[in-house]
């Protein structure tokens, strides 16, 4: 906190009324996984699936979608913006990453949490992202499981994606298998920091 | 043999900072154009309001601009994105100090001004009547800017330019949480991406009548003026 107010990293995106909300949100990159593992944890109503926390943290997590429903739940009706230059409004209900980080307890040295996906995009290379500690502990960013007041349908990254309002959609990981805790992104897949960093030379940070 | 020629003049007609801006911005104002296609073609639709994807109505929905103007020639939207915002930043600050080079400097008062009288109907009438049959002053009268070339200047610079960078700003979600008065602005994100697009093509019809202009009224003598500054009449 400066003189001048609030550190700009503080900054809260915007939030819609409900009649805001798009028609339909379009759903963007893998439309379904359709993996044999991806397949059967759906069969199963994600039942079996499990959200794995690691890397430097005190203590390794394994939730289950009945465990995540348990912390408090935050809602936020905010506007999605794709690199292409689209836009889509939607309700969002989830967890706060922060929540799940302060369960698992950081160890010092860790810089990045990155976010392993269940989707290969066709290529054998699976998604994923990262993002910084400062939009990790975002009030607005959390692990969603509900769009417009319905579970997330596979389409828009079922059963859980990351929202991370302040930046581009690719940003925003579907199909979330585990999280982890880095103090460096260079060994993790391109060590762009993210799928389409590393395949496209998209920016990693998605804020512009 | 001397005295026989027609009295001839040179004076200083550009500034310094007039010729530095002018060809910084023919320089960056093609990168961004271009770049900005590559950009556009990663979605060729428009909208107006706060959102706006495939479902929803589009008021304006083009093919993909051809090769032979964007930047780069082939579709690569994170090269088009790195052109676009390694330009756009030199392009918003180099506009920012000519503003104020213009106002504290007498460039805005001794030649952009409106003058007493020029803004009369019959005035701009009778300029239009001119241009139309491209008769362009000539000698003392050339040197100065006439009330169409003040118009599309200031318009240029005081409109079109500052309208393209407020908008391209709220294409970043960054900028929008710390700015959403700018956004709100132009009535959303989809709305200003709209402007920034139609401002890039005005800006785009300007440089179109500014090549012709240059053209009808001897464009060598003209590029030399904006090179050197001076020229003779």
């Amino acid at each position: 906190m400066g003189a001048a107010g609030p550190d700009a990293r503080d900054a809260m995106a915007q939030e819609f009324r409900p009649d805001q909300i798009s028609p339909f949100f379009r759903p963007n990159g893998t439309a379904n996984p359709n993996t044999p593992e991806y397949k059967a944890l759906w069969r199963n109503g994600f039942a079996d699936w499990r959200l794995r926390g690691g890397g430097l943290v005190e203590r390794p997590l394994a939730l289950s979608l009945a465990q995540l429903h348990a912390f408090p739940h935050r809602e936020q009706i905010t506007r999605h913006d794709c690199v292409e230059g689209w836009s889509a409004i939607g309700k969002w209900r989830g967890v706060a990453l922060q929540r799940i980080l302060d369960a698992a307890r950081l160890r010092d040295g860790a810089r990045y949490i990155v976010f392993r996906c269940a989707d290969d995009m066709g290529d054998g290379r699976g998604y994923y992202e990262s993002i910084d500690l400062s939009d990790a502990f975002h009030p607005q960013t959390i692990l969603a499981f509900a769009l417009n007041d319905e579970p997330l349908r596979v389409a828009n990254g079922a059963p859980l994606r990351l929202r991370v309002e302040r930046q581009l959609g690719y940003k925003h990981a579907k199909y979330l298998m585990g999280i982890e805790a880095l103090a460096s992104l260079e060994g993790i897949g391109g060590g762009k920091g993210g799928y389409w960093e590393d395949r496209a030379g998209y920016d990693w940070y998605a804020g512009i | 043999m001397d005295s026989a020629l027609p009295q001839r003049k040179t004076v200083l007609r550009h500034r310094l900072p007039v010729r530095l801006w002018h060809w910084l911005n023919a320089l960056l104002l093609y990168v961004l154009f271009t770049s900005g296609l590559g950009i556009f073609n990663a979605h060729p639709r428009l909208y107006w309001g706060q959102y706006g994807a495939n479902y929803d109505h589009a008021w304006l929905v083009l093919e993909r601009f051809g090769g032979w103007i964007t930047l780069p020639a082939r579709y690569d939207l994170a090269m088009s994105r790195h052109w676009h915002l390694t330009a756009a930043p030199v392009f918003a600050f180099a506009l920012l100090f000519y503003m104020i080079w213009s106002l504290l400097g007498g460039h805005l008062r001794r030649d952009l001004a409106f003058r007493r009288g020029e803004l009369a109907p019959r005035h701009v009438w009778q300029d239009i009547k001119d241009h139309a049959r491209l008769r362009f002053p000539t000698g003392e009268a050339a040197l100065r800017y006439n009330i169409l070339q003040k118009a599309s200047y200031v318009g240029v610079i005081f409109v079109a330019l500052p309208l393209v960078i407020l908008t391209g700003l709220t294409m970043s979600p960054g900028m929008n949480a710390a700015w959403p008065w700018l956004v709100d602005l132009f009535g959303g994100r989809q709305s200003a991406r709209s402007i920034h697009f139609i401002a890039a093509f005005a800006l785009a019809g300007f440089f179109v009548v500014h090549m012709l202009m240059v053209l009808l009224a001897g464009p060598v003598e003209e590029v030399r003026s904006m090179i050197s500054g001076r020229k003779t009449s």
